[in-house]
């Protein structure tokens, strides 16, 4: 294994482990993702085809909104007795920090949005048990794009007073593109039609988003963190 | 200024800070710092709360950078990762995780320095920080004093070449102080270099070999430790028009 592996490796199962303890990001996420999504079956006919075309929308407002709680605190939580001070000192890459980080991050939302994703076949009449696979393919994509752009901004905002409103006035702006795709690749797989043809350029643009996010990050974040 | 164990040497100095400035905005924090720190000095850095000696500290452990100048260890530059292996941070924080137990934080910090045998490394430095019994105790159920052991093992569990730490003894209970004392002795009798900023005269000048006063960002004195200073601890700043 290489040492970059190792540290990030190390840093993901430290943050995990952490959370585990605290559950303070997962539960804030979980519980705001299910409140939401049942608060929005009881205000709207959830078997209308009005809903039913804008159920990528709804899932992705969620899942974005939900990211943002449980993104804020990945950088934070260092703050605490100046941990970020030792990890920054430790003979590793910062991207690796980043990426263990952006690891467990992804993990924990994962995990949210499943959940949520189960919520809302629940309350929401819909049949998406056949797209089920291109679906999670969407959500990993799309969650990974949000992760990487949180990351990045909770490590730059992790020292303003304002960050838990500085996070999501940052992220939102940059996250349109992906959230686009997403959002209308959900909506198209939930209305029965497949990955490809027409829809195949967002899953393009949802991949491609990813791949330049995550290197501008990986090359940026040692300014972004040391200065 | 060049200490004189670093002239006598052809070898790198263990910590050469040339002309190093910091500015917040247009506020010199720290102007055209210059010294030479010799492998094996313990070098005691004094001044004033505001001095500076917290920004210099976080410049030589790459945590800033400096505005002008340049730190090197050991001829490398700082925030090159094979220097940073060489360096041990015990900063104004403890450094640890509250919600990870004492035996997962070091061993943690073990693996980030690649340590062989993380976990072996992490009890070793536990049971010599008398933290053994509490080993799989959460660090958010410590006392203060355990706390700062445990900060105390964390910085020193890779056996850095070169220590930095800021206020080392403020805080600290008696056992911590001891332990720590007793850790710094066995560090500079093996040769390690000991930077430390410190308000706690009379610990850090017994242990120091060199001192230097840092008065509004710049060097006011810089030289060896001398039983003067050790007799009338007092004597620095009212030499130099601090008292």
């Amino acid at each position: 294994m290489t040492p970059f592996l190792r540290a990030t490796i190390t840093i993901a199962a430290k943050d995990l482990r952490s959370e585990f303890r605290t559950k303070e990001a997962f539960n804030a996420s979980l519980s705001f993702s299910v409140v939401i999504l049942v608060l929005f079956s009881f205000a709207f006919d959830p078997t209308s085809e009005q809903m039913q075309s804008i159920s990528g929308g709804l899932l992705w407002l969620v899942f974005s909104f939900a990211s943002a709680l449980s993104l804020n605190r990945s950088f934070a939580r260092e703050l605490q007795n100046d941990c970020l001070d030792a990890l920054v000192c430790a003979p590793v890459p910062v991207a690796a920090i980043f990426l263990g980080k952006a690891l467990a991050n992804y993990l924990l939302l994962i995990c949210v949005e499943i959940t949520a994703l189960a919520v809302f076949a629940l309350f929401y009449d819909t049949h998406f048990s056949q797209q089920l696979g291109p679906i999670l393919l969407v959500i990993a994509l799309g969650t990974w794009g949000m992760t990487v752009i949180g990351t990045t901004f909770s490590a730059l905002t992790v020292n303003l007073r304002m960050r838990e409103v500085m996070l999501p006035t940052l992220v939102y702006p940059l996250l349109v593109p992906a959230l686009m795709a997403a959002m209308t690749l959900t909506t198209d797989l939930m209305n029965g039609m497949p990955l490809g043809g027409d829809n195949l350029l967002w899953l393009r643009v949802l991949t491609g988003f990813d791949f330049i996010y995550t290197l501008l990050a990986m090359v940026f974040i040692d300014i972004v963190v040391v200065g | 200024m060049t200490f004189p164990g670093a002239r006598s040497t052809t070898s790198p100095p263990a910590l050469d800070i040339d002309g190093v400035s910091k500015y917040y905005g247009h506020f010199p924090a720290l102007r055209d710092i210059r010294i030479k720190v010799a492998a094996g000095s313990t070098v005691a850095l004094l001044g004033r709360n505001g001095a500076g000696k917290t920004t210099l500290l976080k410049i030589i452990a790459g945590l800033s950078k400096p505005s002008q100048g340049s730190v090197r260890i050991g001829g490398q530059e700082v925030r090159e990762q094979a220097t940073r292996a060489r360096i041990g941070v015990l900063g104004h924080g403890i450094s640890v995780y509250d919600e990870l137990s004492a035996l997962e934080n070091l061993t943690i910090f073990a693996k980030l320095y690649s340590l062989p045998e993380p976990e072996r490394r992490a009890l070793e430095w536990l049971e010599r920080t008398g933290l053994d019994r509490v080993r799989d105790g959460l660090v958010r159920e410590f006392s203060r004093g355990m706390r700062q052991r445990l900060a105390v093992a964390r910085a020193f569990i890779h056996e850095p070449e070169v220590l930095l730490m800021d206020e080392p003894f403020t805080a600290l209970d008696d056992r911590a102080i001891a332990v720590l004392q007793d850790l710094l002795a066995d560090a500079h009798a093996s040769g390690r270099t000991i930077i430390m900023s410190t308000h706690q005269l009379r610990e850090a000048l017994e242990l120091a070999t060199d001192v230097v006063l840092i008065q509004r960002g710049q060097i006011a004195h810089a030289g060896p430790r001398t039983q003067e200073m050790v007799d009338d601890t007092g004597w620095l700043y009212r030499t130099y028009g601090e008292d």
